[in-house]
């Protein structure tokens, strides 16, 4: 009696469930790393350390956070002490607002006020191999934590212009970011498969750049891509950009060094 | 309306190659009436004017005729249209190409010459989330980097070539 009783009421439960329209279309779409796109041999180059050619950068980024820097003569390691213990999780919660400027900083920029205001050391230029060593070297000590970024309060303006651009058609070919990683992530665009664009892993090695490159580089690649301006390298578009898709990115391990293509 | 009466560039064949003698005497005969808005383009790079009748711009860009062979060169150029990153085409021996947008083999019998030019032209004013790029729109664009400020991706003429190829691709097969 009961079984039969219990049978009837799954299956109508299931039936309910069957046609009840719009289940799968109103669950928010699941974001990937771009790692989940790569080959099998560049997935595993990137998770075998000894392989994975980011670590050199890594490597580099240690070596310097011993090292006396500018006028003070002091090192990271200095104030920092240790990075395994004092840097872990800090490029999860990355790009975030700054309490005393109140300004937005990515890693970089964090890097680069504690050079000029302690070290007392001249700001290190994007994309030279000290600041992808240091950026690198932080993000590392938080590599296969979930991204974790505040967005509220003094951060949601930022967060908001930077879904702003995110949504903005740009360029001669009108293309805004959403309609290449929304809408198209999964799909082959020349030799690449589109992500999700989440850029967890920066800085990255490159293929193409047969070297390391920052999250604001492969930005203006896509820029490029769609024949916009580009902006530069520490731009608050692309800060604020890059707070959004931490934002989105809320739970995905960072994997820094990632290896692309 | 009167557009659409004036039909006769839809139908624009493929041969249009096969007709450098007509093409050449049609441009004598028609030089005196363009040049003056021949030199005004040069200046502003004013795009032609056009009229959508439809989903579709009934005639030929500044009355221009299309050359397919110029066109095939055009939507394989990987730095010019730049198509393939996104289509693919029934040309078996290009390889890496796209998938974003609908295969553009069987074009040709799915579209009048017409429609293609407009799809080609604006998209986006069939379909205001398209994907697919303007490629002949300058106005109510953000951020163009500088050199292709004020200009369209293709120019009429290369739009014409454009059409007159893809018309041409009738066929569902691919080789
Ligand atoms: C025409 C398509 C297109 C547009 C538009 C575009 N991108 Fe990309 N983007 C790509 C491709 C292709 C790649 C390389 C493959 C990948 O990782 O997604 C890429 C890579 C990325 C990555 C690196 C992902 C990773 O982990 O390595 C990020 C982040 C990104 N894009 C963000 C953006 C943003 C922000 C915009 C707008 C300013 C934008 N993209 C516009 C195609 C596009
Ligand atoms: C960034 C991607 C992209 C590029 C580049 C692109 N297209 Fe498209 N195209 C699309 C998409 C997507 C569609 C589907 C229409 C829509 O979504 O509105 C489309 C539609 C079309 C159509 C209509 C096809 C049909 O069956 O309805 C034609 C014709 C066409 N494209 C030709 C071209 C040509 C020729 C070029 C280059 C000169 C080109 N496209 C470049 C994405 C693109």
């Amino acid at each position: 009696m009961k079984g039969w009783r219990t049978g009837l009421a799954i299956g109508l439960a299931l039936a309910v469930w069957r046609s009840s329209p719009g289940l799968a279309e109103e669950a928010s779409p699941s974001l990937h790393p771009a790692t989940e796109y790569l080959s099998t041999g560049m997935k595993a180059e990137q998770a075998d350390l000894a392989r994975n050619r980011g670590m050199l950068w890594v490597d580099q980024g240690a070596a310097l956070w011993r090292q006396a820097q500018g006028v003070a003569g002091k090192a990271c390691a200095d104030c920092h002490g240790e990075a395994e213990a004092s840097m872990r999780g800090v490029a999860a919660r990355y790009p975030a607002v700054d309490a005393t400027s109140n300004r937005l900083l990515n890693l970089e920029g964090r890097i680069n006020q504690c050079r000029t205001t302690r070290q007392q050391a001249q700001a290190l230029a994007y994309e030279s191999n000290e600041l992808l060593g240091l950026t690198a070297f932080i993000a590392y000590q938080s590599r296969g934590l979930p991204v974790n970024v505040a967005t509220g309060g003094p951060a949601q303006p930022y967060v908001e212009a930077g879904r702003k651009l995110w949504n903005e058609r740009q360029g001669q070919l009108n293309l805004a970011c959403a309609q290449c990683h929304e809408a198209k992530a999964g799909h082959k665009l020349r030799g690449d498969t589109i992500s999700s664009g989440v850029g967890t892993g920066y800085p990255v090695y490159r293929l193409e750049w047969q070297g390391m490159g920052s999250l604001h580089r492969r930005l203006r690649a896509c820029q490029l891509g769609v024949r916009a301006i580009q902006f530069d390298q520490g731009a608050p578009e692309y800060l604020a950009l890059e707070l959004y898709l931490a934002s989105r990115a809320a739970g995905l391990p960072i994997e820094t060094p990632a290896l692309r293509r | 309306m009167r557009a659409a009466r004036k039909s006769y560039s839809v139908a624009v064949p493929a041969a249009a190659c096969a007709n450098k003698r007509r093409t050449l005497a049609v441009g004598v005969l028609l030089g005196g009436l363009l040049l003056p808005g021949a030199l005004k383009t040069a200046a502003a790079e004013q795009l032609a004017p056009f009229e959508i009748v439809g989903d579709a711009i009934p005639l030929a860009l500044d009355g221009l005729p299309g050359d397919a062979e110029r066109g095939r060169v055009i939507v394989l150029d990987r730095t010019g249209g730049n198509c393939l990153i996104c289509h693919k085409v029934p040309v078996a021996s290009e390889p890496f190409q796209g998938e974003l947008g609908p295969d553009l083999a069987g074009v040709g019998g799915r579209l009048t010459a017409a429609q293609i030019r407009q799809r080609l032209v604006d998209q986006s004013r069939l379909d205001r989330a398209t994907l697919m790029p303007p490629y002949y729109r300058v106005d109510n664009l953000t951020r163009v980097a500088a050199p292709f400020q004020g200009k369209p991706v293709l120019n009429a003429q290369q739009i014409e070539d454009v059409v007159a190829w893809l018309a041409t691709l009738k066929d569902q097969e691919r080789p």
